[in-house]
């Protein structure tokens, strides 16, 4: 999860039960949270709602699209097989009409005949016969021979002579071949009649189907009343079996249907009935193949909703995200200058403390060292007591302490003073010893050793006096905390190569800062010693204090081997910059 | 050389007179300002020490009211409280660094009253 503590903002591991959480204004994991789950919500809802919309509207126009172009097809198909058929029977009403019944049943006139309507009409008309009342065929032109066959029992015959005219549905018959017959009945002025049936080939039909535009995978065929297949179909039956899909119900007008293949597949089934024929056109599509184009469209809009989602989740995601990190800069900022004060108050606080418990010892440590410098004088000149060598270590070992507490008392009044902001003269050896002073007792009793190397020596600068102290003091106790006991501190002080300034380091061969820390060290409240009383805030006043006095501060630090603060420091930082 | 050392810690005036004495420097001391100016009128001084703070009458202003009266004479300041104020008030007033913090060595204090003595001769 390396990766992911790369991206992680640093207000995430401010959780609220972790150490110093209650010193933020807000819960940080919280408004993130919440900005993100709000911003997604307003935003991705009415995206995904719309989408769904799209995608249900578009869905259904591409069904109704698809049903009113199959409706169209088999409307336009049945116009024009009903025409071809209203056609042919019209030919034969008027051969029936413009011919002597005793013509026609002349041999050579009706394979005239039938030689025209073969030339007019091209294909379709296969033969010509004339039955007679008694269902007898009295002359037949055509390929077949069929003379003299009796047709009285057939079901045809009988329809005939009842109403007029008949169109067959396809059947064998005696030829044995699938054709259907137009029959006319033509009547004579004795009062009887005569049958004029022509057979017509189901070539012409499959033509008609063949050529229409259907697309692919389509199939389109003509089946009678029954469910026998009238014409080859391509998926659900040769001509004269029955059909593997149910009859359609009988409607006057044209229909499209959902149906189911014996397979199971989902099918769009477009049909009609033709008047005056027992034929029912039927075209058949697969709704798979139908909605090709749909299953297209829908992932483009999948993947318009999927890019969407993304990008919008994206951008929330990196807009909440900058948006807390910055208020969690700016709370931190906030906190750091209220820590600054707070330091700077306390240090305030300390420093009058520290000259006022000065003062307050000073006048008693003055008239004991007066008292007994009278008493040493006493000794030595007034020759008194000069050869008691007892009261006299006496008198010197109070002398000594006198001095060892004014130098203490001193060394706080000259710390106090240096509180106050002033630009002066800074001789940096001066300085860095003076700081060691706070802190050689310390040094002694872990046996630290303490290198100081200044070259020149009495290298001075200008600049305030009181926060370079903060600065050294500040460094120099981090790294009394880093070092073990009898660890080295080496501080070198130089004037920096072609640049009008000096370079302090501070090199310590303590426990060092691992990697991934060395980077947030100046950062206020990242603290190594949490929980062992440490604030996080040295290192980061330390940092402040360094830019206020126009320096800079570097760290470069190896674990286990130590670490080194080198600090950069103009030569004069000038009285602007103080009054700034 | 004639001295008045003004202290209100009349130990360390006191001690410090006897000291002074002993290394040949006549030295007086009383422990207020009002004292101080009642000597002073009476006895002549080349030089006073005096505590800064001083309950009544302060160093400073006990320095310019003698200096008013008598003007040959010189100052050195005692202080316990070393406040960068207190410094830079003291050396602006006199123009010179004529100040001490306690606990003072006798031999700081006798080298300053000799070279604050000898300048004074040292001019028309």
């Amino acid at each position: 999860m390396t990766w992911l503590s790369h991206i992680k903002p640093d207000f995430w591991s401010v959780r609220p039960n972790s150490p110093g959480a209650s010193r933020y204004m807000f819960n940080y994991r919280r408004i993130w949270k919440w900005s993100v789950l709000l911003t997604g919500i307003v935003s991705l809802i009415p995206l995904i709602f719309i989408t769904l919309v799209d995608y249900k509207v578009t869905e259904q126009a591409f069904e109704s699209e698809f049903r009113l172009r199959a409706a169209r097809l088999v409307s336009n198909t049945r116009r024009v097989v009903g025409f071809f058929l209203t056609e042919r029977r019209a030919a034969l009403d008027f051969i029936a009409r413009d011919n002597d019944p005793q013509a026609l049943t002349d041999p050579a006139r009706l394979a005239h005949i039938l030689e025209g309507l073969q030339k007019s009409f091209g294909g379709g008309f296969m033969d010509l016969g004339v039955i007679g009342a008694d269902g007898q065929q009295k002359t037949y032109v055509g390929p077949f021979s069929l003379q003299d066959k009796d047709y009285h029992e057939q079901a045809w015959f009988q329809m005939v002579v009842d109403r007029g005219v008949y169109v067959s549905d396809v059947f064998l018959g005696f030829r044995q071949v699938p054709h259907l017959i137009i029959a006319i009945r033509q009547n004579m002025a004795n009062g009887s009649f005569q049958v004029l049936r022509a057979s017509l080939g189901i070539g012409p039909f499959e033509d008609l189907l063949s050529n229409m535009e259907l697309g692919g995978l389509g199939d389109a065929f003509m089946v009678n009343g029954r469910g026998v297949l009238q014409t080859n179909s391509r998926y659900f039956g040769r001509v004269l079996e029955p059909m593997s899909l149910p009859v359609p119900e009988y409607h006057p007008s044209t229909q499209v249907v959902d149906g189911l293949s014996s397979t199971g597949e989902k099918l769009q089934i477009g049909y009609c009935f033709i008047e005056d024929t027992p034929f029912i056109l039927m075209i058949v599509k697969k709704n798979q193949d139908l909605m090709r184009a749909w299953h297209r469209t829908r992932l483009e809009l999948i993947l318009f909703l999927v890019f969407s989602v993304t990008l919008i989740l994206g951008v929330i995601l990196g807009t909440a995200t900058y948006m807390v990190h910055n208020i969690h800069l700016a709370d931190e900022k906030r906190l750091m200058s209220l820590h600054h004060l707070e330091y700077s108050n306390k240090l305030a606080s300390i420093g009058r403390m520290a000259a006022s418990v000065a003062h307050e010892i000073n006048n008693p440590l003055a008239i004991i060292n007066e008292k007994a410098g009278l008493i040493k004088d006493l000794f030595t000149i007034k020759q008194l007591y000069a050869g008691d060598a007892k009261l006299n270590s006496l008198v010197d070992s109070i002398l000594a302490s006198v001095k060892r507490a004014g130098k203490i008392t001193k060394r706080l009044l000259t710390f106090a003073r240096n509180l106050e902001a002033t630009v002066e003269g800074v001789q940096l050896d001066e300085l860095v010893r003076e700081v060691f002073s706070f802190v050689d007792k310390e040094a002694q009793v872990r046996d630290i050793h303490i290198e100081v190397d200044v070259s020149p020596p009495g290298v001075a600068i200008r600049s305030d006096r009181g926060k370079l102290q903060q600065i050294f003091l500040n460094i120099v106790n981090n790294a009394f905390a880093a070092v073990e006991d009898g660890g080295h501190l080496r501080v070198k002080v130089r004037h920096e190569e072609g640049n009008d300034g000096v370079v302090l380091s501070f090199c310590d061969d303590g426990c060092g800062i691992p990697p991934e820390d060395v980077h947030r060290i100046f950062e206020p409240f990242f603290s190594t010693k949490t929980g062992k009383g440490g604030t996080g805030l040295g290192l980061s006043i330390t940092y402040n204090l360094v830019h206020e006095i126009g320096g800079r501060i570097e760290v470069v630090s190896e674990v286990g081997k130590g670490t080194c603060f080198t600090i950069h420091l103009p030569n004069d930082i000038g009285h602007e910059r103080m009054k700034a | 050389m004639r001295v008045l050392l003004v202290d209100d810690e009349s130990d360390l005036a006191s001690a410090l007179a006897e000291r002074l004495d002993m290394r040949g420097i006549e030295a007086d001391w009383v422990d207020s300002g009002q004292e101080a100016l009642e000597r002073a009128a009476t006895v002549h001084y080349d030089l006073a020490v005096l505590d800064l703070k001083m309950p009544k009458i302060g160093g400073l202003e006990l320095k310019a009211r003698m200096q008013a009266r008598y003007p040959h004479m010189k100052f050195i300041f005692l202080t316990g409280y070393g406040s960068e104020k207190d410094f830079e008030t003291v050396a602006n007033d006199s123009g010179e660094q004529c100040y001490l913090v306690k606990p003072v060595e006798i031999e700081d204090l006798i080298r300053l009253m000799n070279i604050l003595t000898q300048d004074a001769g040292g001019r028309p």
